[in-house]
């Protein structure tokens, strides 16, 4: 176990030290994976956040229940009855013409147009939350209550919204296959600088065999060297990612404070940072794999 | 012990470079094989340390086949065998220790333990002072004799050598044969191809006398 682990340790090092001696290289490489790495992580940022807007908004079936404006007080605490009893409801929120009306008023920009209007143009309505996101619950809970006498309008409120999650799944779906395709890329540019470590190193290997070094001892060090520009690689596109998001948030904050909002692009968790480093890693260690097997074998003693 | 039996090697070429070959060394023999350039020496001695294959007969080294070892257990092999080159085939971007060191790193033994017999193996072979030096630094035969001392640090039970006085004056070259039969006086297996008639007449060991790839004779030198 001691030998085992001082192998790797001195494969570690060799690695290490193969690096420190190409610096600009190693940069060069480590820039490539690194912009590779940014541009679906980057993705993956901004779709989170507009997952997170989509999510706090909630994409639970939500019904907006509109009644005639003829319609007595009365008849909107019947109906108001009627959904805390069905129990396909799990809330039933009366919002009296009067209460919109101020809401109305205290939206930025329509103070002044509510003010020059010489009656309430709203409606009481109800805002009705439904235990199911079920569309077929939401739409059938909407007739039944098209067809009450009191209700004028019922608009179902988080159509946009799974509009907006049909939008993400197809923007995820792009962004798995962009991902897909820069790992090709980031193999590809690691396979072929573990091809040119090897080539160079063709002497070296060759004398090693003859002196009995196994398969194994010869190609570890190799692994390290790919996994280790795949972390570097790693370690570039966050900081790229990192970068970005801060120069995109000095145009967000201006426009979401416009809006009363706080919101900002958020950078990766620690979790989802955490694993770009490891699926660069795995990368950069399976281009070295590929090219260690491929041109490994051909370097025989002779 | 090495044995050879109706051994034959064909390289992919068509070229017949060895044919029906069959002798046995003793362990702990100092035994020279000789011929001229192109008689079959050097393939012999890589047949031996399973470098290449035989075409037929069978090649055991401590009764082992190396001719049908698996790729895996190569490693291990050679690890029992010290092997001394023409061209030496040193490491010139590392020093002379480092370049000793190198056989010792692919087993198990402990650091200070390689290190022990890095410096005993240099200790040998009069090196031991030159230790920070760069290869390129040495002398044709201190070249030559890290190279041994690289090929013995593992203790080998056989040392085989190709041709490890081509290119030195005589003293050089009788100081590295010196150095051989010191090991082979200490029980080690050594075979040593050259053509230097001149050297293997100074030491009365059994000759293996090769001619386009056939063994014409094994005679011991006065």
């Amino acid at each position: 176990m001691r030998a085992w682990l001082r192998h790797h340790r001195r494969a570690l090092g060799g690695a290490l030290a193969k690096l420190a001696a190409q610096k600009p290289a190693a940069i060069l490489n480590a820039l490539v994976i690194g912009i590779a790495l940014a541009l679906p992580a980057g993705g993956y940022a901004l779709l989170g956040s507009v997952q997170g807007l989509a999510q706090h908004a909630s994409l639970e079936g939500q019904l907006s229940v509109f009644l005639r404006p003829e319609a007595a007080r009365p008849e909107a605490e019947a109906l108001g009855g009627r959904l805390k009893r069905d129990a396909r409801v799990r809330e039933a929120r009366f919002v009296p013409r009067e209460q919109a009306l101020r809401e109305l008023q205290a939206t930025e920009g329509l103070a002044e147009v509510v003010a020059a209007l010489n009656r309430n143009p709203l409606p009481d309505a109800f805002v009705v939350r439904l235990r199911s996101a079920d569309p077929a619950v939401l739409e059938a809970l909407a007739q039944e209550l098209r067809a009450e006498q009191a209700v004028a309008h019922v608009q179902a409120d988080s159509a946009w919204l799974r509009r907006l999650r049909a939008l993400a799944d197809t923007a995820r779906l792009a962004i798995a296959l962009l991902a897909t395709l820069l790992a090709f890329g980031m193999v590809a540019v690691t396979f072929n600088t573990i091809r040119l470590q090897i080539l160079t190193q063709r002497d070296e290997i060759e004398i090693a065999k003859l002196l009995g070094a196994t398969d194994g001892f010869i190609r570890r060090p190799f692994y390290y060297l790919g996994g280790l520009q795949g972390v570097a690689g790693g370690i570039v596109g966050l900081g790229i990612l990192w970068g970005s998001l801060v120069l995109l948030n000095t145009g967000v904050a201006p426009l979401a404070d416009s809006y009363g909002s706080s919101f900002r692009l958020p950078f990766l968790s620690a979790g989802d940072a955490f694993a770009v480093l490891l699926f660069s890693a795995l990368l950069g260690w399976f281009g070295a794999y590929m090219s260690v097997s491929r041109y490994l074998l051909e370097i025989e003693p002779k | 012990m090495i044995s050879f039996s109706g051994v034959a090697k064909r390289y992919p070429g068509g070229q017949q470079a060895l044919q029906d070959i069959s002798f046995v060394i003793k362990a702990g023999e100092l035994a020279f094989i000789s011929g001229h350039s192109g008689a079959g020496k050097s393939t012999l001695l890589k047949l031996i340390a399973a470098i290449e294959r035989p075409t037929a007969g069978a090649v055991l080294v401590n009764g082992q086949n190396v001719g049908a070892l698996q790729r895996a257990a190569l490693p291990y092999l050679r690890r029992n065998l010290g092997l001394v080159f023409q061209d030496q085939k040193l490491l010139h971007d590392r020093s002379v220790y480092d370049n000793v060191m190198l056989p010792l790193s692919f087993g198990d033994l402990a650091p200070k333990e390689a290190a022990r017999r890095a410096r005993a193996a240099l200790d040998k072979v009069g090196l031991l002072g030159r230790d920070r030096a760069n290869p390129i630094q040495l002398s044709g035969g201190e070249q030559q004799r890290l190279a041994i001392a690289r090929a013995v640090v593992n203790r080998p039970a056989i040392v085989i050598a190709d041709e490890p006085t081509a290119n030195l004056d005589a003293d050089s070259a009788a100081r590295i044969l010196d150095i051989f039969v010191a090991f082979n006086q200490v029980g080690v297996t050594v075979l040593v191809a050259t053509h230097d008639e001149a050297l293997i007449g100074r030491y009365a060991r059994r000759v293996l006398r090769l001619a386009q790839g056939r063994l014409q004779a094994m005679e011991a030198t006065a």
